[in-house]
């Protein structure tokens, strides 16, 4: 138990360490842009019609879901309120940061996982080029930037769906829902001009992004023993990003909305 | 070893030549044990390559043949002992100091370890592109030049994946040679490869050192490797060195460990 537990912990100093030795190097962000260009095209691009697709189809189950338990108080007008709220403060980016985990994120820890038992990684070292910065920094930036704007992709196709649910099936008029979502985007409270649950939303989708491509890099770079390690890296990366998304999520909804 | 061996049989079998002064001594490796968990690796492990030979390291799989060379470069560390490249302790060289000496050095992999998402010219170049200032123009010009040096000026655009075991072994040592380096590791250079394949490879390394007076450490299987390639040799078991030799000794020995070692091969 107490092995685990530092293990853990061993685990956590490390990935922040990692996460220090990428900002330490945000200097060499133009000589690196190449990569990073390529990085958003892999990170963003490559899973665009994935985003959509999920979105679409939350949007609609939470429209369904909420519309049928409004419809026996007569409240089916808040719909539109309830799925541009869940879409934009907690569905849209955590369900665009769970793909980007499942998809990039295994797909990060593999390649840079290969790369280790296949001794390119030591290559690199002996050569004394600067593996993170090579191959670390551009992807944590890639998909940090790439993550909100996929959000943003998410959230819309997510209200859209949930609109077509509402008046499909739901008998709420389209003008109706249209006009609760933009009543329940209007709080700008804060610092910002901008409607709170998208920012709020963004800066989750941000750090999302960030956690997700360190802890993937991280788990690829400590990959060991061949295939089997490579295995092990890839489900490694996606649990403990996926874990690592719920408790950061639960922290930055307190932020925003509790503290 | 004989526990009556003489003070100087043990060093020239441990591949210790009292006739070399230091400054001849490129890399040096005193008692030097290493272990990983409860597995001992090296267990007092003596090595002396001079300046300007290529030292071939046989034995069995397994036995710390690469791990050795991984010292060599600063990728291990021993557990105690004394490993020197260049005069300079290596457990008590500084970051920088390890960055420069790497950058004298070379280092061919096994398998050769190109990164797969970059061309042969890419991957050669990448330690030009990294760390230093050179044109693209000059970065090019050397890389080519490398690419004919080891007769495969047709890989440059090609990615790893289209290249052959051969042609890959052969970009990894223009890569390793595309600083000039003064000492160049091998691990197992003709490891997977046929014959024939095998053969050219250990004729392009034994040029290279003649033409280019680069000191090498060879860790290999293979008895065409030594013949060809080696300068002295010897043989790693038990985690320390002995039966350090010229080839043909080291071949024609009839110690018996060697001929149970070598026995099967020489067949």
């Amino acid at each position: 138990m107490i092995s685990v537990f530092t293990a853990f912990l061993a685990d956590i100093g490390y990935l922040l360490d990692l996460l220090v030795q990428v900002v330490l190097r945000f200097g060499a962000i133009v000589k690196r842009r190449a990569l990073i260009l390529e990085q958003l095209w892999q990170a963003g691009i490559k899973v665009v019609h994935v985003v959509l697709l999920v979105g679409v189809f939350i949007g609609m189950i939470v429209s369904l879901q909420t519309g049928l338990e409004l419809a026996r108080f007569g409240q089916q007008d808040q719909i539109g309120t309830i799925v541009a709220i869940s879409m934009c403060r907690e569905m849209g980016p955590f369900i665009t940061a769970t793909i980007l985990a499942a998809t990039v994120g295994s797909a990060l820890a593999a390649e840079i996982g290969t790369m280790a038992v296949s001794e390119e990684l030591s290559a690199l070292e002996v050569m004394s080029i600067d593996r993170i910065a090579l191959l670390v920094m551009p992807r944590v930036i890639a998909l940090a930037i790439m993550c909100p704007l996929l959000t943003v992709l998410c959230d819309a196709v997510g209200i859209v769906g949930g609109g077509f649910v509402a008046d499909s099936q739901l008998n709420v008029g389209l003008s109706l829902y249209w006009d609760s979502v933009i009543d329940a985007l209007q709080d700008t409270n804060f610092f910002l001009e901008l409607p709170k649950d998208v920012y709020s939303g963004l800066f989750k989708s941000f750090c999302f992004g960030a956690i997700v491509a360190v802890i993937s890099c991280g788990a690829g770079l400590r990959a060991t023993a061949g295939a089997l390690g490579v295995g092990n890296a890839t489900r490694k990366a996606v649990r403990d990003s996926i874990i690592a998304i719920i408790v950061a999520n639960y922290f930055m909804s307190w932020l925003f909305f509790q503290a | 070893m004989a526990s009556d061996d003489t003070a100087d049989d043990r060093a020239t079998n441990a591949g210790l030549d009292a006739t070399k002064s230091s400054a001849d001594v490129i890399i040096r490796f005193r008692d030097v044990h290493k272990a990983f968990g409860a597995r001992k690796v090296l267990a007092g492990l003596n090595l002396e390559v001079h300046r300007g030979e290529t030292f071939c390291i046989m034995g069995p799989s397994g036995c710390g043949k690469s791990v050795t060379l991984r010292h060599v470069i600063g990728l291990l560390k021993q557990d105690s002992g004394l490993v020197e490249v260049e005069g300079n302790d290596m457990s008590k060289i500084s970051r920088k100091e390890l960055r420069e000496m790497r950058s004298r050095m070379g280092y061919v992999f096994q398998e050769a370890a190109l990164l797969n998402w970059l061309t042969a010219g890419a991957n050669v170049a990448l330690p030009l592109r990294e760390t230093t200032t050179l044109s693209e123009a000059e970065i090019e010009r050397k890389v080519r030049e490398k690419l004919e040096l080891v007769r495969v000026p047709d890989a440059y655009e090609k990615l790893p994946s289209e290249l052959s075991g051969g042609m890959k072994k052969r970009v990894g040592l223009a890569r390793a040679l595309i600083t000039d380096p003064e000492l160049i590791l091998y691990d197992e250079p003709t490891a997977g490869l046929d014959p024939e394949i095998s053969s050219s490879i250990n004729h392009l390394i034994r040029e290279l050192a003649d033409r280019l007076h680069v000191t090498g450490l060879v860790v290999t299987h293979h008895i065409g490797c030594i013949k060809t390639v080696g300068d002295r040799v010897g043989l790693l078991d038990g985690g320390v060195l002995k039966y350090v030799s010229t080839p043909a000794e080291f071949l024609a020995s009839q110690e018996p460990r060697l001929v149970q070692f070598l026995g099967d091969r020489l067949d």
